[in-house]
């Protein structure tokens, strides 16, 4: 069971803030492909992978770092701090 | 060293003065402080700032220990609002201080344009016309290369 998080518009695309999933996914690429053929709403937030981060564990991540051992996914547009 | 994410507002002149006071080594003290920027229309309402609790205690402290190895800094502060805030609401600010002023004019820089681009941070402003997330800008991600 992995943890979802989702920020900004992601979050408001897909309307909710966190889900809990179960997944064989092995990367983050391939969990984002499988939320996406779940509905259309993930499909829709992740059209465009150049316009999203990723996080695991709270560290960003590239799309094919793998899943072992990971429990928190966080999934966000580019951040704008400062 | 003090990182800080919070909602409530912060006082920019008894933060710098605060900070100065503790660094009796340091010859130089750099402040900067980041506002709420109206929009080009001048029609901003308000700002949003949502943060991703946990990763950003843990970005803002990675960056800041970077930026106190590399210019050996004496001290440095990083204070950084989330909510809901009104134009020209102080809403960041970072302090460094060093023996000389090159290392802390540097190292504030540095910071901020960490803060920038990897401190899990996202603007959405509010307008008469309407709301919309604040795009990351190609600047800022190409100023991380100067680094």
């Amino acid at each position: 069971m992995i943890d979802l998080l989702y920020f900004a518009w992601v979050r408001e695309r897909i309307g909710l803030p966190r889900e809990q999933v179960e997944t064989n996914a092995a990367t983050v690429a391939e969990l984002i492909a499988e939320l996406s053929a779940r509905e259309e709403r993930y499909a829709l937030a992740f059209a465009d992978l150049a316009s999203l981060r990723v996080a695991l564990d709270q560290e960003l991540a590239d799309f094919d770092a793998p899943l072992t051992g990971v429990r928190e996914v966080a999934i966000f547009p580019p951040m704008t701090g400062g | 060293m003090r990182i800080a994410i919070q909602a409530e507002a912060f006082d920019m002149g008894a933060e710098a003065n605060r900070f100065a006071a503790g660094n009796h080594g340091a010859g130089a003290i750099v402040t900067f402080t980041g506002i709420t920027r109206d929009t080009a229309k001048g029609d901003l309402e308000a700002m949003e700032i949502e943060h991703y609790p946990g990763m950003t205690e843990r970005a803002l402290t990675t960056i800041a220990t970077q930026a106190m190895v590399r210019w050996s800094l004496a001290d440095c502060l990083v204070i950084h609002r989330y909510g809901r805030f009104a134009p020209r609401a102080p809403i960041m600010m970072v302090a460094t201080a060093a023996r000389h002023r090159g290392d802390a004019f540097a190292a504030a820089e540095f910071l901020m344009d960490y803060l920038k681009s990897r401190a899990p941070f996202w603007k959405k402003e509010i307008t008469r016309s309407g709301t919309g997330w604040v795009a990351a800008r190609d600047e800022d991600e190409a100023a991380l290369k100067r680094w």
